[in-house]
């Protein structure tokens, strides 16, 4: 059940493009799942809130990480220590933890939501973080900190391996039953498809531009085949998770 | 204190409802409060097939309001009485179905399977800007909205018929008397205001259907100037929306003439901003020593 709280902004850090925010949350850290979100308040003329993913849950807090796309992440970007800020979550489906041995692959901002699911897939777990360069690399050690292996890639080789993610996807798909991913279509579509080939079940995190948060206005819908026939589900309701198989890239 | 109103000899514990559109069919805002504290709940827009609604991008963030595109999606009409309204008329809430179609006959079939059901109240929406077939252009011709009403309405049998109105109108007046001639018994108002945005980067309509519907606090002076214009041509009930944030805003569309009200946007933002604009209410009237609704109704006419 989720419900609207005022969470206190306890650190707040900028790194690169970043915002980096704990919030007081207990409620949310209690009961949230990795792969969920928070709608957020951003202030200063914005009318409605801002899907942002959950990046980890520390004790009573939350963390998010995000980057300024527009005007509501810029105004987000502006808040200070102490201040407090609107919340409605944990909203969403989540990941499902239905197998043992967890491949995540994120790509961008899509690395944020799975430093929560790596915390719970525990050791087995392996990540392939992809970035655009050097610079862009952020929580390389935090995902170190629960995860067996972290690879890095880069699209100009700067750091990590020069390529993409699913080139060493590729390589270490064999040893997994689940992967989680989370990045820009175009990623999640290729790695879909090498999940497919291997026949190993993918679940991906999807965002659309949202409006309510809830399920009600059906504005950030996708279009999922389900029940045998395609459908537009709502990405804030019926999601951000879905299985990959569902879903028309 | 006195908050009931009646619409058409149904009565609405309080005179605050939901627009049709930002509340799906009620389950979802049911777990943030009991859904029958309010007045009644219009349900998302129904047409007589399943439809799936425009493609994405469906809603943009305006200065003090927001677009969106949505295009009627929705389980058509049978799977939203066999699956939807027995949870609604358990809740115990009046349910106004939000009619739609690309033709006359369309609409004509949906009221006439809307009225043989439980629904409280038909909506007839002649005003939807979001679908490229029908919607809005039968509620922006005068003699259009004559026969539309009056086809439907001989489907309606006893369920009162509302005829929900565009703002996108040179004068809303016309068509107010158009549904209440032939008629219509309540109206409600307005539907979104009929915007654009271009991407700066494609140099292109944001939205595939390249118009989108305004609303939100930008368009609530439009709401209330429509709903006193309406009010001095007929004495029908009038569901006054557009834009409503808090109980002053409801209050307004009130006093310029409304007889209840539907809380829409404000949803999408807070999912509990009906029930807090209807405690508001209560409380506003108990500060104001206002002992019944109907003092604040009509208000600014008197």
């Amino acid at each position: 059940m989720s419900d609207i709280f005022n969470c206190e902004i306890i650190k707040k850090s900028q790194c690169f493009e970043y915002t980096d925010l704990m919030i007081s949350a207990p409620e949310i850290a209690e009961k949230c799942r990795p792969g969920q979100f928070l709608h957020i308040d951003c202030g200063k003329g914005t009318t409605l809130r801002r899907p942002i993913s959950i990046c980890e849950v520390a004790g009573t807090c939350v963390r998010v990480v995000f980057q300024v796309k527009g005007k509501g992440t810029k105004a987000l970007s502006e808040c200070e220590e102490g201040g407090s800020i609107s919340v409605l979550g944990p909203l969403g489906n989540g990941f499902d933890f239905s197998g043992e041995r967890v491949l995540l692959i994120g790509g961008g901002l899509g690395v944020f939501p799975l430093l929560q699911a790596a915390k719970t897939a525990g050791k087995n777990s392996v990540a392939i973080l992809g970035f655009r360069s050097a610079d862009a690399v952020y929580l390389k050690e935090d995902f170190e900190k629960y995860c067996r292996e972290v690879y890095i890639s880069t699209d100009d080789g700067t750091a990590g391996e020069k390529g993409f993610v699913t080139d060493i996807q590729k390589r270490i798909i064999c040893g997994f039953d689940l992967v989680m991913t989370c990045g820009p279509d175009i990623m999640m579509k290729n790695v879909s498809a090498v999940c497919r080939d291997n026949d190993i079940n993918c679940q991906v995190s999807l965002e659309e531009r949202m409006g309510c948060g809830t399920g009600v206005c059906l504005c950030c819908t996708r279009t999922v085949m389900r029940g045998g026939e395609p459908d537009n589900l709502c990405v804030c309701k019926e999601g951000p998770v879905f299985d990959s198989r569902e879903v028309y890239f | 204190m006195n908050t009931a109103v009646e619409i058409c000899g149904v009565k609405l514990k309080n005179p605050v409802t939901v627009a049709s559109g930002t509340f799906g069919f009620g389950r979802e805002i049911n777990e943030f409060f009991p859904i029958k504290e309010l007045g009644a709940v219009a349900v998302k827009g129904l047409t007589l097939e399943k439809r799936l609604g425009n493609v994405s991008p469906r809603i943009c963030e305006t200065p003090s309001g927001i677009m969106n595109s949505v295009g009627l999606q929705n389980p058509g009409i049978e799977t939203f009485l066999r699956e939807e309204l027995p949870f609604l008329k358990a809740e115990g809430v009046p349910v106004i179905a939000n009619i739609n179609g690309s033709c006359i006959e369309d609409y004509v079939r949906i009221a006439g399977i809307a009225a043989k059901s439980d629904v409280d109240f038909i909506e007839l929406n002649i005003s939807c800007p979001n679908v490229r077939c029908g919607g809005a252009a039968f509620g922006q011709d005068e003699k259009t909205v004559e026969k539309i009403t009056r086809e439907v309405k001989a489907e309606c049998g006893e369920k009162p018929l509302i005829v929900k109105l565009s703002p996108n109108v040179t004068d809303i007046r016309v068509m107010a008397l158009a549904a209440e001639k032939n008629g219509a018994d309540a109206l409600s108002l307005i539907n979104t205001v009929m915007g654009m945005k271009i991407d700066l980067k494609t140099k292109k309509p944001f939205f595939e259907n390249k118009v989108a519907g305004l609303s939100g606090a930008a368009v609530h002076p439009i709401a209330v100037r429509m709903v006193y214009q309406v009010r001095t041509v007929t004495s029908l009930p009038i569901i006054g929306m557009g834009g409503i944030m808090c109980a002053e805003d409801a209050i307004e569309l009130m006093m310029a003439g409304a007889n209840a009200v539907a809380v829409g946007t404000a949803t999408l933002i807070n999912p509990y901003s009906a029930r807090d604009i209807k405690n508001e209410l209560v409380r506003y009237m108990s500060d104001n020593g206002i002992s019944d609704i109907a003092e604040i109704i009509c208000a600014a006419h008197k």
